[in-house]
Order: structure tokens, then sequence, then C-alpha cells
């Protein structure tokens, strides 16, 4: 209950209630915008927001997302690094 | 789909699972001197079930479930009193599916509504407002019940009725706040707990100061997690941080959902709709102050309480006790596994559920019992 979804607003279903048609893993709903309407509604056309019990709660920060990603990413490359110099050490180790 | 797959990627959580192995390692951390982090939410609990998370972090790192599940911390008074509402004629009840199956002293709504009550399912609370216009000659009660991640969509709804003029409309609040039941765990001196992760959807809402008393008060560190298995891996990345360098701070690990601040929408809809109760119940935890929250006296037509005296706004309060031999309470409040009570499997299974932990899946006896849960006891047996 308390989990939300992301999903993409595609279309604007009613202006004066701040209703708009969110696309859910393919399923369209209507959800109400009023956390996120921050002007005109065709505004919000494209944008990816979190989806809880039908309010656009959040809109999803796609750069904070990439950032968060690329955080990750190079925690990987970073184990690479390590598993390198561990691989170094064991070389050097067979050398001496 | 885009931002739930990506935080699935096994490679990295890979690499976040050796930095974790690392640090835990470097801290020397083991099974019987762990790290203990609660996850203060159901959301949370659930998602470590699902991907295992538990096992794949070293034996090091312990979960701790928390109190984060709404359903589950209901006390028993206040699905008694929904029933009694869902009797009165000319009644329809609308609630969340999680609440069906969730046990009063006299039934559930599940048997509530076998027995001929009118009780709906609805996913949001702008269904039961539809439901209020299509039938006039009725009255459509919601049973709002959430932490502030819910808060604002009954606040909405109820300002959109109080907009309409809507006659037929209220919800039965039963509303909960975070922070005081984590204050209240974190001053019983024999908590074991040494870092949170923060239910990422509370701050969408709130923001993340409202976490500051744990690292200034209580020298924890605490860490807003999103609630993909990556998420949760940076969290306990980032809380074993802290915790190696002596730091204790609120860090987010979620912000591409949560902004600092939270959101000025819902704050305000939150703040004009509601106010904090004296004190509210918790299941388990007893009456904590300041808890829960009821609706303002300027909008009373919409307050089911109100309407129909009951629950709070009932002349006498009522005492009711909890199932014979159950432990929910320790396992709410992290002390105990829920393994370690009498009637887990004993009485309490998710199909004939004795507490709430066991009804929905953000429950933590729930949880175990389907990823993995029922198996241990079967092997212990
Ligand atoms: S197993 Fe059942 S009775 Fe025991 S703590 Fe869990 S929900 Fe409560």
């Amino acid at each position: 209950m308390c989990l939300g979804i992301p999903g993409r607003l595609v279309a604007v279903a009613d202006e004066a209630t701040l209703m708009m048609v969110a696309d859910v893993s393919g399923v369209r709903r209507a959800v109400n915008v009023a956390c996120v309407a921050d002007g005109a509604l065709p505004g919000l056309i494209g944008r990816w927001a979190l989806i809880h019990v039908g309010f656009a709660m959040a809109l999803i920060d796609e750069d904070e997302a990439e950032r968060t990603l690329e955080a990750l990413r190079s925690l990987g490359e970073a184990q690479e690094a390590l598993a390198m110099m561990a691989e170094g050490d064991r070389a050097l180790e067979g050398a001496a | 789909m885009k931002y739930v797959e990506e935080f699935r990627d096994p490679a990295a959580a890979q690499a976040v699972l050796a930095h974790i192995k690392a640090l835990s390692d470097d801290m020397g951390l083991t099974a019987e001197q762990p790290l203990r982090i609660m996850e203060i939410c159901g959301g949370h609990t659930h998602a470590i079930f699902r991907f295992g998370l538990d096992k794949l972090v070293p034996p090091g790192i312990e979960f701790i479930h928390g109190p984060g599940c709404p359903v589950c911390v209901l006390p028993m008074a206040r699905v008694d009193e929904c029933i009694e509402i869902a009797r009165q004629p000319g009644v329809i009840l609308t609630t969340f599916g999680d609440a069906m199956r969730v046990p009063g002293a006299k039934g559930s709504l599940m048997q509530a509504k076998a027995a001929g009550a009118d009780i709906r399912m609805v996913y949001s609370p702008l269904d039961a407002l539809e439901l209020a216009r299509r039938n006039p000659d009725r009255q459509v009660v919601f049973f709002g019940l959430g932490f502030e991640t819910t808060t604002p969509s009954t606040a909405l709804a109820i300002l959109q009725a109080a907009r309409e003029g809507l006659g037929n409309f209220t919800v039965f609040c039963n509303h909960i706040l975070l922070p005081p039941p984590l204050r209240a765990l974190l001053q019983d001196p024999l908590n074991m707990i040494d870092a949170f992760i923060g239910p990422g959807h509370v701050s969408m809402v709130t923001g993340t100061h409202i976490y500051d008393f744990i690292p200034a008060d209580y020298g924890k560190p605490v860490v807003v997690a999103g609630f993909e298995p990556l998420d949760l891996l940076q969290s306990v990345l980032m809380v074993l941080r802290q915790a190696r360098d002596g730091r204790a701070e609120v860090g987010n690990q979620y912000a591409r959902v949560v902004p600092e601040h939270g959101n000025p929408v819902s704050l305000k809809a939150m703040a004009e709709v509601y106010e904090p109760r004296p004190s509210f119940e918790w299941r388990g935890m007893g009456e904590i102050d300041a808890s829960g929250l009821r609706i303002r006296d300027a909008f009373r037509a919409f307050d089911a309480e109100a309407r129909f005296a009951i629950g709070y706004g009932a002349p006498t309060a009522r005492e009711i006790e909890e199932p014979e031999g159950c432990a929910c309470g320790l396992v709410m409040t992290g002390r105990v596994k829920p393994t370690a009570c009498p009637r887990y499997g004993n009485g309490c299974t998710p199909e004939t559920p004795l507490g709430a932990l066991m009804v929905s899946s953000e429950g933590a006896c729930a949880a175990y019992w389907q990823y993995g849960g029922a198996r241990a006891l079967e092997a212990a047996e």
C-alpha cells in the first residue's frame, strides 16, 4: 500500500481537477497531479512520476537517477581496479 | 520499465556487495557482533526478503524490521470501529485491499463483507470520491490509513469533496506519523539499533529533515532509501561508511524522488486538513503522544468519527487485549524475529493471521513466511 510505481505522464485528462493520464507499465490510468503541477499541465507530458494511490506524488528527477546509477557503476569500476591491484600483488609475489 | 530495471542490475549489485563486504571486514563486523540496521518501512522489509538481500549481505550486517507498516500497527479497536461503521444502514465502506484481512476483536473487514456489509476495495481515495458522486443517497466512508506517504492523498480528496460540496463522503482517519514511534523505540534503553534506513516515500512528502533528531539526539546514522535492490544495497553501504567514520547524519540515497524539503503541495494539504491527536494507539506499542492525525474542525463534515460518533469521537474509549501468546509487540519493535513468536506457523499464518504482521505482505511475519520463513520453521522441526 505504501509503495509507489514509476509511470510516464502521457496526456491531460481534465485540467480543472488536475487529472492526467499516466502510462504505468503499459496500463493507462487517470492520476491526480496536484502535487507535481506547477504551471500548465501539458508541460508535464513525457515526464516520469512516482505514482501512489492514484496521485503523482513526485516527479522523478532523471538527472539525479543518472547520477545515482553513475555512482553505482563507478563502484563497479572501483571493484575492477581493486581486483586488478590484487592481481598485481599476486603477480609481484609470484615474481619474488 | 525505466527506473525499475536499472536499479535491479545484478552486476552493479555484485559491485556494491563487494564494497559492503570489504567495509564490514574492515570494521570487524561479525554475526555475533553485527551492525544492526533497522529498515523502518514495511515496503523495505518486503523488498529485502523478496530479493534475498538479508542473505546476500555479509553476516556482520543484520536487518531489524521496524514498525513502518500502517496496516500492522493498526489497533484491533480501530478495525472493530471500522466494521461498526460499515454495518450502519446506507453506508458504503471503501478501503485499500491491505486492510481487508486485518483481524479485529470481532473479525476482519473481509468477514464483515461476507456477512453482508457493503465494503468495497478501492485503489485510490479518488475512487471513493467517485462512488460518493454516483451514489448520492448513500454514505461513502473511506478507511484512511497510512503514514505521511498516503496522508496527502486523503487530504486532497477531502479538499476536493469540500470544493464540490459533497455531503455523503467522509474519511475514517487513521493516519499516523513516522517520527514519534521512532523516538519511542530509541528512548528504550534496551533497543539494539545501530542505524536506520528510512522510507523513501515518506520523505518524498516530508523531506529528509524529519529524521534530524536521530543523529542529533541519539547519535545514529540514517539513510533515506528507495525500494529497488540497488537502492537498498547502496543505502547499506552509505550507513556503513558513516559508521566506519564515526559520523551520524541523515543521508539521502533516493534523491531522484526525495527533495530535501519534501513536497510543498502535499505538506500544505496535510496541514490544512489534519492536526495531530494528543495521542494515538499503536498495535504492539501502546499509546504514543502526537503520533496520529485527526481531521480539523473546519472539515468536520468529512470526518467519519464525528458523523458516526465512533472511535476517538465516541464518548467512551475502550480497551482491547492483543491475541494470546502473540509476540506482535516484540516483533514490531525489532526485539525478536518473527520465528521466535510461539504462534508463528502455530495458529498464525497468512491464511489465518492472528496478528496484523502476518496480514500485509509488508508485515515482517508475512514477509518471513512468504520468502523462506516457512522453510526455516520446517527445518527447525
Ligand atoms: S507470528 Fe502472528 S502472532 Fe506472532 S508476532 Fe507475527 S503476527 Fe503476531
